[in-house]
């Protein structure tokens, strides 16, 4: 199994989302995160007093696949995340030793 | 306070149904304007003061309601001693006074002007926390409050409006507390400030406001408030310039909302949330003092440049170092600065009084009083804040420590947090609280495998 991770702009979770119920992932998880990349931040003015903002909001999006199901899922969540400007974010995937579903107890891949 | 309204009723005024229900309206609206402002304030802060920064102000309604009634009523608008202060043992405790018995000259009851009057004293060093973010112990900021009213707010109202006041005998134009509410609080701030010092991270921490809405509701709730602040200044309306206070009043606030976007728009790109928010508050102050003697276009002139120099003057404390947190200095001391002078150049002598400004002919003289009547409220509100300030930072201590600053004043002076997002909970409830009914008893008898 592997575990693909996707922190993305935050307004292109809806077209990921559904990318990846359309290639039939059954779950994932969502977390708000913040962070730069090469986009650095923005800066903001409040009465005259300028702040660079460093940490821009980011979307985590993270998916548990089997093995060879990566390459492809990959590719859909990057097609589905691209704008084409700086900022668009990174996608990528370890390998994971085990999952279990709470539930059942189901092991493996029978557990996704 | 206007001088001259007795002249409408040549003998003894009667009491009047529609000024006595059009004060206590006001005074409503004046109540309003100190959660306004701790809202306004409130969005400003970080997300780890915010509460205490609402309660900053939420506690003056609390300590100068009580204070008024004990003496502070009394101080400020009891019979004249010397010019400087008040007292009339009638108004201590506010008892010896008779229910329709009126305030001297007009047509509402005692009671209506204390009420009034009242907000006014409650608002007044709310105004001064705006300075003080993040850093001030709640009990220290409790007693400055006590002792800020007691020696320079209720001296001060009574040189500007109690008959008998110093400067209100010079002739001094102060429609509705440029120099005794914003020029007094500005200077208080500042004066407090430069004895407390900086917060921890000043020029150096981003340190914006947290909630933008809040700051605007804020600003709305000011707005609307400050209708009964200004227009409820004249103490009835039985000549119309309780009008002309309240339509000046938009007028030079939409200006000043006007001239601090545009300023901010060439200067720094943007025309933002906050700007709009600071202006409207700065262009309510401007007019304060003046709306009841300039035209509406004298209020679109005040309203303007007051915009500006505020938009100017907010980034000073950047030049200088001083750390005036949320402004109070560069918009309710400028503010107020601002207006109280430009009465001197705009005042038509047609609304309030006959005194004209220096473009409608009047020479120097109004200009000349006003600037004695700035100056004076300035230099004293500075240097007596100061040294309570200093008096408080010497014994019980101002600040609270560098750690607890860091880590946030809510929960060090609140024991709260403003705003619980995280659906996880995470806590127990503990004696105090403990439900009713007690929650699933811990089994006995556990088994464990080892």
């Amino acid at each position: 199994m592997k575990l693909i991770t996707a922190v993305v702009k935050p307004h292109r979770l809806d077209e990921i989302k559904e990318a990846l119920q359309a290639f039939g992932v059954q779950g994932l998880t969502v977390t708000e995160a913040s962070g730069y990349g090469r986009q650095r931040g923005h800066t903001e003015v409040y009465r005259g007093a300028e702040y660079t903002v460093d940490l821009v909001p980011k979307i985590r999006i993270e998916v548990l696949v089997e093995d060879e199901d990566a390459e492809q899922l990959i590719e859909v969540v990057v097609k589905a995340a691209r704008t084409g400007k700086i900022g668009d974010g990174k996608v990528w995937s370890v390998p994971v030793e085990t999952a279990v579903r709470v539930r059942t107890g189901e092991r493996g891949p029978d557990a996704l | 306070m206007p001088p001259g309204i007795t002249t409408l009723a040549a003998d003894a005024p009667e009491l009047s149904a529609a000024n006595t229900g059009f004060m206590l309206i006001c005074s409503a609206l004046v109540m309003l304007m100190t959660p306004g402002l701790a809202f306004f304030y409130g969005g400003m802060v970080r997300v780890k003061s915010t509460l205490n920064m609402l309660m900053m102000s939420f506690i003056s309604l609390g300590i100068v309601t009580v204070l008024w009634v004990l003496y502070g009523f009394s101080l400020a608008f009891g019979t004249d001693v010397g010019s400087v202060i008040g007292w009339s043992s009638d108004y201590v405790g506010l008892g010896d006074i008779g229910v329709t018995e009126l305030w001297d000259g007009y047509t509402i009851p005692v009671y209506v002007f204390a009420v009034f009057q009242l907000m006014f004293a409650v608002l007044t060093p709310a105004l001064i926390s705006g300075a003080l973010a993040d850093r001030v112990k709640f009990t220290a900021w409790a007693v400055f409050i006590v002792l800020w009213v007691t020696v320079v707010y209720f001296p001060v109202a009574h040189w500007v409006w109690g008959a008998g006041g110093w400067l209100f005998e010079m002739g001094v134009i102060d429609f509705a507390g440029g120099t005794a509410v914003h020029i007094n609080a500005g200077a208080a701030a500042l004066g407090v400030i430069l004895v407390i010092g900086k917060r921890v991270g000043f020029k150096k921490d981003p340190m914006r406001p947290h909630s933008l809405p809040l700051v605007m509701l804020g600003a709305a709730l000011l707005w609307f408030g400050w209708f009964g602040f200004n227009a409820g200044s004249w103490l009835g309306n039985d000549d119309g310039v309780g009008a002309v206070m309240f339509l000046n009043t938009q007028v030079a606030t939409a200006a000043a909302v006007l001239g601090w976007l545009a300023y901010e728009k060439l200067r720094h790109g943007s025309f933002t949330t906050l700007g709009a928010a600071s202006g409207a508050v700065a262009g309510l102050v401007a007019i304060t003092p003046a709306g009841g003697s300039v035209s509406p276009l004298g209020a679109i002139a005040i309203g303007v440049i007051a915009g500006v120099l505020c938009a100017m003057a907010v980034g000073l404390k950047y030049r200088f170092g001083y750390d005036d947190s949320l402004d109070v200095v560069g918009v309710h001391l400028v503010g107020g600065i601002i207006g109280s002078i430009l009465v001197g150049f705009f005042a038509t002598g047609g609304v309030q009084s006959d005194a004209k400004g220096l473009f409608y002919g009047g020479g120097l003289e109004q200009l000349g009083k006003q600037a004695i009547g700035v100056v004076a409220v300035l230099a004293y509100s500075l240097v007596v804040s100061a040294l309570i300030a200093l008096l408080l930072d010497r014994t019980i201590g101002m600040r609270v420590s560098e750690d607890d600053e860091i880590s946030g004043i809510d929960q060090v002076e609140h024991a709260e947090t403003a705003y619980d997002f995280s659906g996880a909970g995470g806590g127990t409830v503990s004696r105090t609280t403990a439900p009713a009914t007690a929650p699933t008893a811990a089994p006995k008898a556990k088994k464990v495998d080892a």
